[in-house]
């Protein structure tokens, strides 16, 4: 195929779409600018606001169970106040401490982590950095933010409802969620947490398809995939992932809902309830497992590749160094995406699986610690000897190289099916991903909003803030989650509500209440955050150049509060690749700059 | 806003693309469900069914509406609009006929051979797995619908042929991804 001619032609369709969209830029309402817009930017920042106001939730709802888990027996005279029903005399009811685990799990893992994550840095920067005025279809793009906002205010909805959330964990394993009569959580609540996460899976293939379509369609003149940053390689790759694994998804929780409401069993078979014989006959609850954990397991790494890219991108701005190995990372991005769908069962090892398989599912999961090494390997390179500039996005990025190192040397532990016999379901499988995803990911999405807020909103976050979150949540993250390890391996079993029944648990006594302890104080240090945000947006200081963190990438040629359509004239033209950093004596080297006659070769 | 023209000739263009990276992930949504039925029908208690002989016929109709939406689009490119709109009415008409007989195909073997959902065999699995392929059948007859409406009725000309190949692209798949399931369920037994 003609390259030249290709990219030519894309520059005049984005010159087509520009002209068209400038004839009715003034008559644009608040509506269609704020709300109901098709400008990537905006639908970005909707995104990351819903998703801050979802971790909001979530990230309390486990200081909620933190508080149970410290302080077993105690009351807390407030949670009656708030809760009423759910926690009489000011002590959380078992009941509801499931929903608040399930609720956490789902809200962070779905609708922060992935919706608010992707949306936001995926909406933001493919346009911005492959040099387009707008995604494939930005109608396309703007139906998948209001399919989340669906899907949330669903999700939502079934937090006030009579009988409460769904309560049977974030994996939703039948035959708790599949029979009403089983738990509370499994009546009303359980429906809604189906009906939210259909829109969802509609809401995340609507963005997926889009943003692969731009990335492999619209990028500007000269911008080759290997010229790619990184940040959009990765968001690339988590797009394949979740368009090939939440159809799968979809399919289990299709069958879920025929077993809950027409009386089908796939998955129900020989189950007593309250002493009653169900008729249910001929079910397999591990074949969900298997439709659940195709996605959950892809999902992960859904979750960790767009801040592997967010972060690849900062450690080299912020070393002032190319990144160390580019080709590597892309080939260990897309090893990554490819284990990603055959290692599924490792989660499922205690289920009775065949042996054999078994030791086949440890051998794909344990090659998985290739291509992760191959990054954290990368990383470390690029930082080595660099002339490191320690903004909170940088710090932030470290932090996740040291997060993404400690959590995945415990996937090793997990991934051996012999070991797994003691650590599943333990609280060391929560110290594992805990590390790994959950903070790992938050670090990245950190320092991707620190790095990202001047283009966002023409302001700085205030940096004080910024190292001072940095480093209670980096402390407090390792105090929460460290300990955890040691629990588990003495076999404290993860979703229990109160341990004190077992004497031998009772040595961690202490321990969980410095864990709930430091929750806490994390937890106000995130408001602080928040706080943070919000202010910068308005009152935060003003960026003045147009280039603030010296980079090389495109997003930095738009005007400091670029509109929709990004540039003002013409696309730039690229001419080399994103990583040009103190080379031939030069600082940085923007993409836009064409190759000097003697320029030296190397990257 | 349209930021695509028709330019674009030798890249593939990105609303085609987009329709089959959509396709793609149908595709996934059938093998979760085809596999999770494999499992299944290697399990304890599986009951099989006979398949009502009227998806034959359905297969026929939908097999010719292909054939019908592939003359609709070459006439739609040569300009031929009369035998155009001729043909997009046909396919819409033999789609329609398509979710008749897989709903009369539901009714016989829910009468005929008693096969409720209660349970979990072959039975309930027909059910989800050609009901949500009926769906998605419903989802193409509907686009068909549009674009008869407008060939009919339609005040503005349409000269893109990027619409009238997308439905075209997404009818076929339909069609393919009908004669996957029936060979699916005759085969794996
Ligand atoms: C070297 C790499 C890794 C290996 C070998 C590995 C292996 C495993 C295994 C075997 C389990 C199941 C443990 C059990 O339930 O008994 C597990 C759980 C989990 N892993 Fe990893 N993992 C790795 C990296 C990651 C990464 C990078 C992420 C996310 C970004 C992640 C997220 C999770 C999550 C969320 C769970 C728990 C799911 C649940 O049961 O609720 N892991 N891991
Ligand atoms: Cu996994």
């Amino acid at each position: 195929m003609d390259a030249m001619n290709a990219h030519a032609e894309a520059i005049m369709t984005h010159e087509v779409h520009y002209d068209e969209h400038q004839a009715h830029h003034h008559n644009q309402s608040f509506i269609s600018k704020y709300i109901f817009s098709q400008d990537h930017k905006t639908i970005a920042k909707q995104f990351l606001i819903t998703g801050i106001i979802w971790a909001m939730i979530g990230g309390l709802f486990s200081v909620l169970f933190r508080l149970q888990l410290g302080f077993p027996g105690q009351s807390f005279p407030i949670l009656e106040t708030i809760f009423g029903k759910w926690a009489p005399g000011g002590e959380i009811k078992p009941e509801f401490y499931y929903a608040l685990i399930t609720m956490h799990g789902t809200i962070l893992v779905f609708f922060v982590l992935t919706a608010g994550l992707s949306g936001t840095f995926a909406n933001l920067l493919i346009p911005l950095q492959a040099g387009a005025r707008d995604m494939a279809s930005p109608f396309l793009n703007m139906l998948s933010y209001w399919f989340f906002f669906l899907a949330s205010i669903v999700m939502l909805s079934s937090l006030f409802i009579q009988t409460g959330p769904a309560a049977g964990g974030w994996t939703v394993y039948p035959p708790l969620s599949a029979l009403h009569t089983a738990s509370i959580g499994s009546e009303l609540g359980m429906d809604l947490w189906i009906v939210s996460m259909a829109l969802f899976v509609v809401s995340s293939l609507l963005g997926g398809i889009n943003y692969i379509s731009t990335i492999l369609n619209m990028r500007t003149k000269g911008m080759s995939m290997t010229r790619l940053p990184l940040t959009i390689w990765a968001v690339f790759f988590t797009a394949v992932l979740g368009v090939l694994s939440f159809p799968v998804l979809l399919s289990g929780l299709i069958l879920l809902l025929f077993d809950r409401n027409l009386g089908t069993s796939f998955y129900l078979s020989d189950i007593v309830v309250n002493g009653q014989i169900m008729p249910n006959e001929g079910g397999s609850a591990i074949l969900f497992q298997h439709l659940f954990w195709f996605l959950g397991h892809p999902e992960v790494y859904i979750i960790i590749l767009p801040t592997m890219g967010i972060v690849s991108e900062i450690i080299s701005i912020n070393s002032r160094k190319p990144i160390f190995g580019y080709m590597a990372m892309v080939g260990s991005l897309f090893a990554i995406c490819t284990l990603a769908f055959l290692v599924w069962a490792h989660h499922m090892f205690v289920t009775g699986m065949n042996p054999l398989l078994g030791s086949i599912f440890v051998l794909l999961t344990l090659l998985i610690a290739v291509p992760s090494a191959i990054k954290t390997f990368n990383w470390l390179t690029t930082m080595w000897r660099g002339n490191i500039r320690f903004t909170p996005a940088m710090l932030f990025s470290i932090g996740f190289v040291s997060m993404f190192i400690s959590g995945g040397l415990t996937g090793i532990f997990v991934g051996n099916s012999t070991l797994d016999i003691q650590l599943h379901d333990t609280m060391f499988v929560v110290a594992h991903f805990h590390i790994v995803m959950g903070v790992s990911a938050f670090f990245g999405m950190f320092a991707g909003l620190y790095h990202w807020f001047p283009k966002m909103f023409g302001r700085y976050l205030n940096t004080t803030l910024g190292y001072i979150h940095f480093w209670v949540t980096l402390i407090g993250a390792y105090l929460i989650f460290w300990p955890m390890h040691y629990e588990g391996l003495a076999g404290m079993p993860r979703r229990y509500l109160d341990k004190s029944p077992w004497v031998s648990f009772s040595q961690f006594g202490d321990l969980d209440r410095m864990i709930t302890i430091v929750s806490i104080i994390v937890y106000a240090v995130q408001l602080m955050f928040v706080f943070n945000f919000f202010y910068s947006i308005f009152k935060g200081r003003k960026v003045t150049t147009q280039n603030p963190w010296k980079a090389n990438t495109l997003e930095w040629t738009t005007p400091i509060r670029p509109g929709h359509g990004n540039w003002p004239g013409e696309i730039p033209e690229v001419h080399r690749w994103p990583y040009d950093y103190s080379k031939d004596g030069r600082d940085f080297i923007p993409q836009t700059e064409p190759v000097g006659a003697n320029e030296s070769n190397e990257h | 806003m349209d930021i695509v023209s028709n330019q674009q000739r030798k890249k593939i263009h990105p609303r085609k693309f987009t329709m089959w990276v959509a396709i793609a992930s149908i595709i996934m949504m059938f093998a979760g469900l085809t596999s999770a039925y494999i499992v299944k029908s290697n399990q304890a208690a599986w009951q099989e069914i006979e398949l009502p002989k009227i998806f034959w016929g359905s297969t026929i109709v939908i097999l010719v509406s292909s054939l019908t939406m592939q003359i609709a689009l070459r006439s739609f490119k040569q300009r031929e609009m009369r035998q155009y709109r001729v043909f997009i009415a046909s396919t819409f008409l033999l789609g329609s006929v398509f979710i008749i007989f897989q709903c009369i195909g539901f009714l016989q073997l829910w009468e005929q051979q008693q096969v409720t959902l209660k349970g979990s065999g072959a039975g309930q699995f027909l059910y989800v797995i050609f009901g949500l392929h009926v769906l998605h059948v419903f989802g193409g007859v509907i686009a068909l619908l549009v674009m008869f409406t407008r060939a009919f009725f339609g005040k503005i000309k349409m000269y893109s042929p990027v619409p009238v190949e997308l439905a075209a692209t997404y009818w076929h798949f339909v069609d393919a991804l009908w004669i996957y399931l029936l060979i699916f369920f005759l085969w794996v037994r």
